[in-house]
């Protein structure tokens, strides 16, 4: 077995849940991996990922089972492992007040890499992350894919026989994701590494050589992409709505078939699902309505969500899954299309830093509005403008025909706000949360109570359950349910999505088309492109600047070439494109 | 409760009462998750009761059972008078008869006694022909203030020797100490305890409010909420009152009932005195806590404030003996006037108009941080 670099067999790591009960985060795991091959590790959250990299790097000792990396076991001598790989936590310890040449040098002391190589590699990895103008500045005042980036220069500084990079993709925007698996693909070709990357995306994993499917702490599945692929094979199709309707209403319809349908997500204006293997072709009439069906190729995102749905079956009660009831909300419908956020010329400066230079846009009533863009491209500040957080330091800002810069209590009174990170009160009840949230917003007495328990029924929560302990999903549907308790015109999410697994985020994504469909106006960041496909308008901003603004379709034209499906290319162009033009207007 | 089925209010008392309302909901949710949490529900009173405890026993000036040794070389009868009244005072214990003087440093360096008193051969036969005896005391200077405060008892010792020899005749000095009869340090430091024991809490608890909520990201939240940045500077700061109120009650009734200090004023002037302390303390915490960027920095700067705060207060050395800068410096320090209002409405019963002065600046205190931390809410930024 001397050609593999992880041989394990039936390990076991046992953990005390939420609730003081004992579940196996990974259990009973079988595999090898080759040396010299790259090895995608995918699964939704808490599938085990990263508690099995840290039992690969000797962080955690089994509870059972054996573990063999590098010919060595690894519960008996885990330095001698450690000695010989490199291992990139999902938040990796970055020195923020040192510099990017002082966090170099820092970590080749730990590693004791020799001053003689040192030059030699410091230059290819600044090289290659391409931060040779930045070896002076500190790293916390890096953008979040330079850092990433950083992290890896890091965990290289010298050639280990296995490199173990956990969600390195995480919460970075389609560019940085770019040059960072740039940065490895080149490595492996050049010193020839062995890797094992966890990620959340299928395109990354289609790249790799391997891929192992885990849920639930099991092994779902492990073979080269394509033969993983092919699984979905024959189920796949695309079907056309009806012009004039968002594709995400159809998209609803099949998703709440879950009998027939395995998954279905918008995707260039059409909508693409996968039937059930066991349901016939022709078997789903009532729910296409007779609109234009085509097969299409299967890729790697089907399987997976096949193996995911196959798996979950027989677990109708995993709360991650329980798709969320219709909601409906007293939201004016009459008014359709006039607009209720209305910006025009809005900046903001930090001292002579401009994070948002001369914005204007318009959401009407009803309406799905993506904000996009790269890490520090200014949708945060523009977000946080928008929902009265931040003051704006020019330009006309109108919420709910309400002026933000003068009214701004009494706009907030029309507006939800759902934060990216869960921020209730964890050690309130689910019900104290959304009565304090209901009285904020001046809901009182039998009005508030009535409230509260419509939004209990409908969100599916248990009012007496202490909100820190519930499960990540229900953690979610809480700070939504937060956010709509007043029933507001207007919500406003904050990177809803970003970190949670593609069942989670298909659940969270039908309770917005709900919302909009009742008449919510709903304002959304994301750093996942393909989640542009359920807004009826995105914008796309780089530097503070507008770059493209309009349907997913036309932003998708503006960028031209021939990937029209593809929002990520899409997004890519559009933001290299400005780019250029940014510089050859300087 | 329900104001859609009520008769309709004026719109002005309508917004008051919706105003208010909001606040009331933010006091309850703070309330509820201070107080759903068993070890702050421990946290919260158990300290007070601990350290009035320890004050009381163990913050105390007054000497007693300081050991001493005595070197009588006269061995006449008026030394064998002195000895006997020095045994008898209760506040010294003589721990050596010695022979010979040079036993006496030996023991001053281990410090076995603190003071040492030599009665020389011609003690007696002087004060039999109607001269002055005299009588060597060697202190161990060490410890300035216990030397003091030995040395002033054993003058009064002799005063009371000669006094008793002259057969009453001569100038005496009839003592009595106003408001504390016995001069007790204990009556002069509990009281006080009552406004220091609640400040070190209050203030704590109100510089973490707001920085617990911008750590856990909940405060951006709170800020979107129609409820301006008075509203949760009222909702956030009310509870911490309140709990400050409450420890000040649990320290008064240890005084009150288990030290047995008497209180001579009035309890409502006292507690209306502890209300505005309060409001003061909590509105420096509230300003630490609306800039500081998370639970660390609030505890920090609460902690660096804290010291000077109670040594500038007059609880323990007296502020007219500091350098007149630092006089002037007390003149923000809540709990420099805190600590006057309660001494003096405990131990001399002083009156609303006595003590006015002492509330101008709590108030202003009050008056610049509590809007500069409603301030600070909205801009201060991460």
């Amino acid at each position: 077995m001397s050609d593999c670099t992880v041989v394990c067999e039936g390990l076991r790591k046992v953990f005390a849940g939420a609730d003081g009960r004992p579940f196996d985060a990974v259990h009973d795991l079988t595999f090898s991996l080759k040396r010299g091959t790259i090895s995608a590790l995918v699964g939704p959250d808490g599938a085990g990922k990263t508690t099995l990299m840290r039992m690969v790097s000797g962080l955690l000792k089994p509870d059972g089972g054996s573990l063999e990396v590098l010919g060595t076991d690894v519960a008996a001598d885990p330095q001698a492992v450690q000695n010989r790989i490199s291992y990139m936590p999902q938040r990796f310890g970055l020195y923020e007040d040192l510099s990017v040449q002082e966090n170099l040098d820092l970590y080749a002391d730990l590693h004791g890499v020799p001053q003689e190589v040192r030059a030699e590699r410091f230059r290819r990895m600044l090289e290659m992350t391409d931060m040779a103008r930045f070896t002076a500045r500190a790293a916390g005042n890096l953008s979040g894919g330079m850092k990433q980036k950083l992290g890896l220069a890091c965990t290289l500084v010298r050639v280990p026989d296995l490199l173990l990079l956990d969600e390195p993709s995480v919460g970075v925007d389609p560019l940085s994701r770019r040059d960072l698996w740039e940065i490895i693909e080149q490595l492996i070709a050049s010193d020839g590494l062995s890797v094992l990357v966890s990620t959340a995306y299928m395109d990354e994993a289609g790249r790799c050589d391997d891929v192992l499917v885990m849920d639930h702490g099991r092994l779902l599945a492990q073979d080269r992409p394509q033969a993983i692929t092919a699984r979905a094979a024959g189920l796949t199709y695309r079907v056309t709505p009806e012009p004039g309707t968002p594709a995400r209403d159809l998209q609803a319809r099949l998703i709440d078939a879950p009998e027939r349908v395995v998954d279905a997500v918008p995707r260039g204006g059409a909508v693409r699902f996968i039937r059930q293997s066991d349901c016939p072709a022709d078997g789903m009439a009532d729910l296409l309505q007779g609109r234009p069906v085509e097969p299409r190729g299967e890729e790697l995102e089907d399987a997976f969500m096949l193996l995911l749905r196959q798996h979950d079956a027989p677990k109708p009660n995993a709360p991650r899954d329980a798709a969320i009831p219709e909601i409906r909300l007293a939201a004016k419908e009459d008014a359709a299309g006039e607009a209720v956020i209305h910006v025009r010329d809005l900046v903001r400066r930090f001292g002579d830093f401009t994070a948002v230079a001369n914005t204007s846009f318009d959401v009407r009533r009803g309406e799905i509005f993506g904000l996009l863009g790269p890490n520090g491209a200014g949708k945060t500040t523009t977000f946080r403008m928008l929902c009265g957080l931040l003051p704006a330091t020019s330009g006309t800002l109108e919420v709910a025909g309400v002026n933000l810069r003068r009214a701004r209590s009494e706009a907030r009174r029309k507006i939800g706000y759902v934060a990216q990170k869960f921020s209730l009160y964890a050690n309130l009840t689910v019900r104290e949360n959304l009565e304090f949230f209901g009285g904020a917003y001046g809901l009182r007495g039998t009005v508030l109570k009535q409230r509260v328990h419509a939004i209990l029924d409908q969100f599916g929560l248990d009012g007496a359950a202490a909100s820190g302990a519930l499960p990540h999903g229900y953690k979610q549907r809480l700070a939504m349910a937060a956010g709509l308790v007043h029933a507001p015109e207007i919500l406003f999410l904050d990177e809803p999505t970003s970190g949670i697994d593609p069942l989670a985020r298909r659940a969270f994504w039908r309770t917005i088309t709900s919302l909009s469909q009742s008449g919510v106006t709903v304002i959304v960041t994301t750093h996942f492109m393909e989640e542009a496909e359920y807004c009826d308008r995105i914008a796309i901003q780089d530097a503070g600047r507008m770059l493209a603004l309009g349907t997913p379709r036309q932003v998708r034209e503006q960028a031209g070439g021939e990937s029209v499906d593809d929002m990520n290319q899409a997004f890519i162009a559009i933001v290299e494109q400005g780019r250029v033009k940014g510089r050859s207007a300087a | 409760m329900d104001r859609e089925s009520g008769r309709a209010l004026p719109p002005m008392l309508a917004s008051v009462l919706g105003w208010l309302g909001e606040v009331a909901f933010l006091f309850r949710k703070e309330v509820l998750a201070l107080f759903k949490d068993p070890a702050n529900r421990i946290i919260l009173f158990a300290p007070a009761f601990i350290q009035t405890l320890l004050f009381g026993y163990g913050a105390i000036l007054d000497l007693q059972h300081v050991p001493y040794a005595v070197l009588d070389q006269s061995r006449g009868q008026a030394a064998s008078e002195l000895i006997a009244r020095l045994d008898g005072t209760g506040v010294f214990t003589r721990q050596a008869t010695l022979v010979s003087a040079n036993q006496i440093a030996p023991l001053i360096d281990r410090q076995k006694v603190l003071m040492a008193v030599t009665i020389p051969a011609d003690f007696d036969r002087k004060l039999a022909s109607g001269g002055n005896g005299e009588v060597q005391v060697v202190f161990d200077g060490r410890n300035s203030t216990t030397a003091g405060a030995a040395a002033s008892y054993v003058s009064a010792v002799v005063r009371a020797l000669n006094a008793s020899r002259s057969g009453g005749q001569g100038v005496a000095v009839v003592r009595r100490a106003w408001f504390n009869p016995n001069l007790e340090s204990r009556w002069q430091i509990m009281p006080a305890m009552i406004a220091t024991l609640s400040m070190l809490q209050t203030m704590l608890l109100a510089a973490l409010s707001v920085a617990r909520e911008r750590e856990q990201g909940t405060f951006d939240q709170l800020l979107v909420t129609p409820m301006t940045p008075l509203q949760i500077l009222v909702g956030k700061a009310l509870p911490s009152i309140v709990v400050g109120l409450l420890q000040s009650t649990i320290v008064m009734l240890i005084v009150l009932l288990w030290f047995r200090i008497p209180m001579s004023g009035s309890p409502f002037l006292l507690y209306f005195g502890l209300l505005c302390f309060n409001i003061a303390a909590v509105g420096i915490g509230m300003t630490l806590s609306a800039f500081a960027l998370n639970m660390q920095q609030a505890m920090l700067y609460s902690f660096v404030l804290i010291m000077p705060l109670t040594l500038l207060s007059g609880l323990l050395t007296p502020i007219r003996n500091m350098p007149l800068v630092l006089q002037y410096a007390t003149y923000v320090n809540p709990l420099r006037f805190g600590v006057a209002i309660v001494r003096r409405v405990y131990l001399e019963g002083a009156g609303l108009g006595e003590i006015a002065i002492n509330f101008v600046p709590l108030l202003a205190v009050a008056a610049v941080t509590l809007p500069l931390s409603a301030w600070l809410f909205r801009h201060r930024l991460s």
